[in-house]
């Protein structure tokens, strides 16, 4: 095997500047992308455990579709097929007038999809404390949505703060789909840089290690949050965290 | 925009085909030495030897850690320099899907393996069988009965990342119908088609899935 290795190539401009700006891409995509699924997922998953039995069906199509259309397509069907569907000129201003295409798109579309997923989570954090929870809440005088926000969305949430975590994470994974579009995020950025120098391992080695720094600060950023918000005698962290 | 357009899918239908044909070859190899890999990893994983436990924990979250794209590459870039001849795309996505695969079959074996009370070791060591034989024989059988499920949704969900191989323009089902798509100006028929053709399968296969195991769970 031949291979003429050349680490400085990373520290030399301007490919260093292109990780750089590829893990700023790849962070921001996450971030905005993240918000958008904690609002979408935590509405989805309300509406999955909600009385009633219309609204349940809607939060339970609203997940399966989804989760069955692989997130590339679903970028495609974003990005190229929506602009074709929407009224004139809704389409036009997507398709000419919309600043930063590529990452409006990016975040929307991984928003929706890992809301579905978040969706599952918050499900199974309200579906983890007992029925006898919302029933007291009900029956102290709360209504139905003040026993959500009160009662079963604070518990529930701390509960699910482990797999909210590997969710988030996630979404830093499947951000790299982006640069299908054009997104030069850290995966394709480490692409970019392996076409013009050659040097595969080192331009791939870096995105690498850039990824696992983003997973480490995330993970301990979410223990710090577990600690903080954990109530005094309540199950206490890890004892539903992954498998 | 102008009227739907079905010939165009009928038309790409036999090219469409044989993306799937790809697609479903890739799933089928990922699967089988995903979980072939995995189930290494998984008792590497749980061996008392500590080197085994340690080295098989850092397989598993590295590959957990990146992205299946960064993966794609690496391996793209690596397989034709280890070998020292260009081998395609396709060999190249076996191999990355495979060690991809087998991070994440190996912690639902690992789970699954943890499932089986320690007791039935035990007894089956005590019986006079090796680890080996007591894994091959009791616990693995008892293990992959309590998986099936998460199993076979990991495969789905491993059948829909198929559709990556779009970034190394290998030809499964995605990346034909982006190429139609591309090729005849149709990108709304193609996009729409290939969405539904991969829900139904998806769905349908993940309702086979839960009404395959809701006895095994009842």
């Amino acid at each position: 095997m031949q291979y003429n290795w050349n680490w400085g190539v990373l520290f030399q401009e301007p490919y260093y500047g292109w990780l750089l700006s590829g893990l700023r891409w790849t962070v921001l995509v996450t971030l905005g992308a993240w918000t958008i699924a904690l609002m979408l997922g935590t509405a989805v998953g309300i509406a999955r455990t909600w009385p009633n039995r219309a609204v349940r069906t809607l939060g339970a199509a609203y997940v399966e579709i989804f989760r069955n259309v692989p997130v590339l397509l679903q970028l495609f069907l974003w990005f190229y097929v929506l602009p074709e569907l929407v009224p004139d000129g809704l389409g036009r201003w997507l398709k000419r007038d919309l600043p930063l295409p590529e990452f409006w798109t990016a975040v929307l579309c991984l928003g929706f999809y890992a809301a579905s997923r978040v969706a599952e989570q918050v499900r199974s954090g309200i579906e983890a404390l007992s029925r006898g929870q919302l029933q007291a809440a009900l029956a102290s005088g709360l209504t139905l949505p003040q026993a959500y926000r009160l009662v079963l969305l604070p518990i529930g949430f701390r509960l699910i703060v482990p797999p909210l975590t590997s969710e988030f994470l996630s979404i830093v994974r499947t951000s790299s789909v982006a640069l299908t579009i054009g997104l030069l995020e850290l995966t394709a950025q480490s692409r970019q840089i392996e076409n013009y120098t050659f040097q595969g391992f080192e331009s791939f080695a870096a995105a690498t290690a850039l990824y696992f720094g983003i997973a480490l600060a995330a993970t301990l950023l979410m223990h710090l949050i577990e600690r903080r918000t954990a109530i005094a005698g309540m199950v206490g962290k890890g004892s539903l965290g992954g498998v | 925009m102008t009227g739907f357009d079905w010939g165009v899918i009928v038309r790409a239908l036999p090219f469409l085909w044989d993306g799937m044909k790809v697609s479903l070859m890739l799933t089928g190899a990922g699967v089988l030495g995903g979980v072939l890999l995995g189930t290494v990893l998984a008792i590497m994983r749980l061996s008392p030897y500590r080197a085994l436990s340690v080295a098989a924990a850092a397989y598993v979250t590295t590959f957990r850690s990146l992205p299946l794209i960064l993966i794609l590459f690496w391996f793209y870039f690596l397989v034709p320099l280890a070998l020292g001849r260009p081998v395609g795309a396709f060999a190249s996505a076996v191999i990355a899907f495979i060690l991809f695969e087998a991070a994440y079959f190996g912690e639902i074996i690992r789970a699954g393996i943890s499932s089986v009370r320690r007791g039935q070791l035990l007894a089956a060591k005590a019986s006079g069988m090796t680890h080996l034989q007591a894994l091959r024989l009791v616990v693995l059988p008892q293990a992959f009965r309590a998986m099936t499920p998460v199993m076979l949704t990991q495969s789905i969900v491993m059948f829909q990342d198929t559709s990556l191989v779009y970034v190394i323009t290998l030809r499964d089902f995605m990346t034909v119908a982006s190429i139609v798509a591309g090729r005849d100006g149709r990108v709304v028929e193609l996009y729409t088609f290939a969405a539904v053709v991969y829900f139904v399968i998806c769905f349908s296969a993940s309702l086979a899935v839960r009404s395959l195991c809701r006895p095994a769970i009842a």
